[in-house]
């Protein structure tokens, strides 16, 4: 092959994305890194550096043990559903029987509508009258302020974000699912294994990297929550929903204490990166070889 | 006669199996629908009905469009749905542009500094855009970029943090890969040079990826609501999902205009997703759109 380009060309087609990602990627996370070391609690004009000082307080404050506790809530509750649920759904949903594409259609729906009007559909479910209290009721049971109570506010929170990434989960294991090579099955069949026997020894195995992926991915959007929560419960009642997000948001925007915000931010950052390099190494190398 | 038992057996078993099947995937159909189907049934209550009537009732008994008619004309809904539009669509814009003359490089170029480039953009996958956005705002800020000295410099600053992603890159980097170098090497013989390779040559054999690109960039940009309820200072350059938010602060508790205004921004992304279902539902574009 001949070399049909200039030296420069590669440096030409690799600049204006360069330029982007530059001013809007790369300066900023240094300046976050740099921010984090910097005391702005005095004076938002005038910054001194304070070494640790930032993370020193993050660390003695207990909305940050509350935050950490909230996400982690997130990752034992809302991710094992995640990995789970969809996968049954693509399993029934991954044969010929009528309808499949309404189907489909309708499970996907929640996924694509914006998660602000999700958010406020949930939380008119939620009204302290609102018909999710009336079911209650109708079992006899009293009604429960879903959004208000701080026992409870968290899980209703909980639940939209399960809710609204069920669609999107399910989708990436169908398209594991056409992987699996159909003689496996047959071969089921004429051993007489039954619906889980069947699945738990074939498709389960066949699909291991998939459910690692979407384990990897859900925990990863599970710690970017934010949308929800402004929306619904601005963190409250009594911090019982603020998550790591909303709390740098919260931080930087309202408080504006720029460098205890940044601190949040490189916690966040690190425990983001740690789930995106098992990611990148594990599961989708292939999709990123030089 | 036997033999045909036998295979009434089988399809009765199969007619039993497959019951249980819709009956599942029924249910967890209305459940995705249900809180939709309720704030349809709330904006359509007329004021002479209890919205939190016991039993709550599903249609209306005192049905209505009032509700749609009042929202419209007390919020610039049609205002945020332009807004949405110039935001979503200079992304998809700057992002078919620039993932695909990065891709191309990439793919195709020996140059110095290619590894670094390589996985200066792969580094960019790893960092939540939640985690830098107090400094991009500061930046934006310093560049102007805001609407509070204009709505175009408001809108550039609304699509800039989002006009190139690792994710797109790679994907137009993944299509380069696949096109055969025989179509490069024929298009240099008869006289091309480099730029009108990639313009006239292998644009057009990586539309597919094109597409799919910016389907999914759509579909991200429309729903992003972080960035613009930060940046925005303005009600007339609210985005949809900013302007809806909105409305609950607008109506405190008039829930039917509230469930109203939320259905009407829905519409134009539900006719957007039915007519482009194929890219979402057909399995091949699987962990395109982030969740």
């Amino acid at each position: 092959m001949f070399k049909y380009y200039g030296k420069t060309a590669p440096y030409l087609f690799l600049l204006p994305a360069g330029i982007v990602l530059l001013i809007f990627f790369f300066i900023p996370f240094f300046q976050t890194i740099f921010l984090s070391f910097q005391d702005y609690s005095t004076n938002i004009y005038h910054a001194n550096f304070s070494g640790l000082q930032n993370y020193i307080e993050i660390i003695h404050n207990p909305i940050f043990y509350k935050v950490m506790w909230n996400t982690l809530l997130y990752l034992i509750l809302a991710v094992p559903v995640l990995v789970i649920f969809p996968l049954f759904l693509a399993v029934l949903i991954n044969q010929k029987i009528k309808g499949i594409t309404l189907y489909k259609i309708l499970i996907y729906l929640p996924v694509i509508v914006s998660i602000v009007v999700a958010a406020i559909a949930f939380k008119w479910l939620y009204a302290e009258q609102g018909i999710l209290n009336y079911i209650l009721n109708v079992f006899n049971i009293k009604s429960i302020g879903w959004l208000t109570d701080p026992k409870y506010a968290i899980y209703s929170v909980i639940l939209v974000t399960i809710w609204k990434g069920i669609g999107y989960y399910m989708m990436i294991y169908l398209a594991a699912l056409m992987s699996v090579p159909k003689e496996l099955y047959e071969a089921c069949d004429i051993d007489g294994a039954g619906f889980f026997r069947k699945h738990l020894t074939v498709t389960i195995p066949h699909i291991m990297p998939t459910i690692a992926l979407v384990t990897t991915i859900s925990s990863i959007s599970a710690m970017k929550i934010f949308a929800e929560i402004y929306v619904m419960t601005k963190g409250g009642p009594l911090n019982s929903t603020k998550t790591i997000v909303y709390y740098i948001y919260e931080k930087a925007f309202e408080n504006l204490d720029l460098g205890y915000a940044s601190a949040m931010a490189v916690i966040l950052l690190v425990i983001v990166m740690v789930f995106s390099l098992i990611n990148i190494l594990c599961f989708e190398r292939n999709k990123y070889q030089l | 006669m036997r033999k045909l038992k036998i295979l009434n057996q089988v399809q009765n078993d199969r007619f039993i199996k497959n019951i249980w099947i819709h009956s599942i995937l029924i249910l967890v159909s209305l459940l995705s629908l249900f809180p939709f189907i309720w704030l349809l049934s709330t904006s359509l209550k007329g004021a002479g009905e209890n919205i939190f009537a016991y039993p709550p009732t599903i249609i209306p008994k005192d049905f209505t469009f009032a509700n749609y008619v009042g929202v419209w004309h007390k919020v610039d809904l049609m205002r945020y749905f332009i807004n949405s539009m110039i935001v979503a669509g200079g992304t998809v814009l700057l992002n078919l542009i620039l993932s695909s003359l990065a891709g191309y490089p990439l793919a195709r170029m020996e140059f110095k500094g290619k590894k670094i480039a390589f996985f200066a953009i792969l580094a960019t996958i790893m960092v939540p855009f939640q985690a830098i956005m107090l400094p991009v705002y500061l930046i934006t800020l310093k560049l102007h970029l805001v609407d509070s000295i204009n709505d175009t410099l408001g809108f550039i600053g609304l699509i800039m943090p989002f006009a190139v992603s690792a994710f797109g890159i790679f994907l137009m980097r993944q299509a380069f890969l696949a096109i055969p170098r025989e179509m490069e090497e024929a298009a240099i013989i008869d006289g091309c040079n480099v730029f009108q390779v990639f313009c006239k040559v292998l644009l057009p054999m990586v539309k597919p990826s094109l597409a799919v690109l910016a389907i999914f960039t759509f579909i991200g940009s429309w729903g992003e609501f972080l960035w613009p309820s930060i940046v925005l200072t303005k009600e007339a350059m609210y985005t949809l999902p900013v302007g809806v938010n909105n409305l609950q602060g607008m109506f405190s508790s008039n829930w039917r205009f509230i469930a109203a205004g939320s259905i009407i921004s829905t519409i134009p992304i539900i006719i957007f997703f039915l007519a482009m279902q194929k890219y979402f539902i057909s399995g091949e574009n699987e962990g395109a759109v982030k969740g």
